[in-house]
């Protein structure tokens, strides 16, 4: 009985410092091991210039512009506290879209143009199907896609 | 759980339940992922490919499963000395890697139409992918081991210290920012449309019966390993 009990504890004492380390590797590794920047950190200048790296955020509606060569556009990231330009020539995924998430690869340019050699489109955790959409629809939205082409 | 230390009457119970997991396990997957494919309607942004959801999230959920499972069992073995402990972790080793393989592969499928990449390495996946060298790692170190009387020790703490990575699995998208999408389905909220949703329980009961009837066979196939190894040695020694 007694051995039993000490195995017990020095198990729960093992398993208690594993969770403990594993969590101050964790939290040391919180900047790092995310995946990409947020406009934010730009605006606050945390964003290294010229280094590869992701941005990412949510497109703003209205914000896509196409150059004249047909093939190079524009568009703005937000994550609600600060906006980040971008430009990228190439092809888009389906799913990018105005009001989605994306996600750029590139480089952020000394202008304060974030430059993107490729684009990931995002998927929030919310499923609807397609004519769940148009019910849904929210005023809010519909004033914003009339206000984008009057 | 001690009514199980005895094999015998575990193989007593584990007999009759085998195919009753596994024919049921069978039959509602059947169910389920056939609705997924015909009944259920396509997502207004992903189309089509929301379906391979029915077959990532159960996947997923067993390979997590499956450690925990693992995690339990050493922790049984190191304490309690649990004769089935050991056979019951090393049961799960290999459908719970095949499980976490099928989560991966299933997910880059999806992920290449969806955010226009097969692989990104964001902790949500890269945490998975741990998983499954983990896995690899336990059969492989147990496998190595396992001529031991009461299973392999280096094995059971292997088990447990790698559960560390399920808790970091599961908040990887909470605690870094990451491609992969957080939780659709909390305590608290869902944001899984009731028409898209609805096969995916049968789903997620339907794959972890077939999982429980994969565990209990390979555990019935172990426990007559090493009964075949005594009686050979008792058969030399004669």
């Amino acid at each position: 009985m007694k051995a039993k009990h000490q195995r017990l504890v020095l198990a729960l004492v093992a398993v208690g410092a594993i969770i403990g380390a594993a969590f101050l590797a964790m939290s040391a590794l919180k900047d790092t091991a995310a995946l990409f920047r947020t406009p934010s950190e730009v605006a606050k200048g945390q964003v290294p210039i010229d280094k590869p790296m992701r941005l990412a955020g949510m497109v703003v509606p209205g914000s896509i512009a196409r150059d004249a060569d047909g093939v190079t556009i524009r568009f703005l990231l937000t994550d609600e506290g600060a906006t980040a330009p971008v430009r990228f020539r190439g092809i888009t995924p389906d799913l990018f879209k105005e009001g989605s998430g994306a996600v750029a690869e590139g480089r952020l340019g000394a202008d304060g143009i974030f430059v993107a050699d490729n684009i990931l489109a995002k998927h929030d955790e919310r499923y609807m199907p397609p004519q769940m959409e148009s019910a849904m629809k929210s005023e809010k939205d519909k004033a914003a896609r009339q206000g984008r082409r009057p | 759980m001690h009514i199980f230390a005895n094999p015998n009457r575990f193989l007593g119970i584990a007999r009759p339940l085998t195919p009753w997991l596994g024919w049921g396990g069978a039959v509602l997957t059947a169910i389920a992922l056939l609705s997924g494919l015909f009944l259920t309607p396509p997502e207004q942004l992903q189309g089509e490919s929301v379906r391979i959801m029915y077959v990532h999230v159960p996947s997923a959920w067993l390979g997590m499963g499956g450690w925990t499972g693992i995690a339990v069992a050493s922790l049984m073995q190191l304490v309690w000395r649990h004769p089935l402990a050991a056979v019951a972790a090393r049961a799960v080793a290999l459908p719970g890697a095949l499980f976490t393989a099928i989560c991966l592969v299933t997910g880059s499928i999806w992920g290449r139409p969806t955010w226009g990449t097969w692989w990104e390495w964001d902790g949500r996946l890269t945490s998975m992918l741990v998983l499954l060298f983990l896995y690899i790692a336990y059969i492989a170190l147990a496998g190595a081991t396992a001529d031991r009387a009461g299973g392999s020790r280096v094995a059971a703490i292997f088990g447990l210290v790698g559960a560390i990575n399920i808790p970091i699995i599961k908040y990887s998208v909470d605690w870094w920012n990451t491609l992969h999408q957080t939780a659709s389905i909390t305590l608290t909220k869902n944001t899984i449309d009731p028409s898209i949703l609805w096969p995916l329980p049968i789903a997620l009961i339907g794959f972890s019966m077939l999982f429980g009837g994969i565990v209990l066979m390979r555990m019935r196939a172990l426990l007559a390993e090493a009964r075949i190894e005594a009686r050979l040695k008792r058969m030399a020694d004669a």
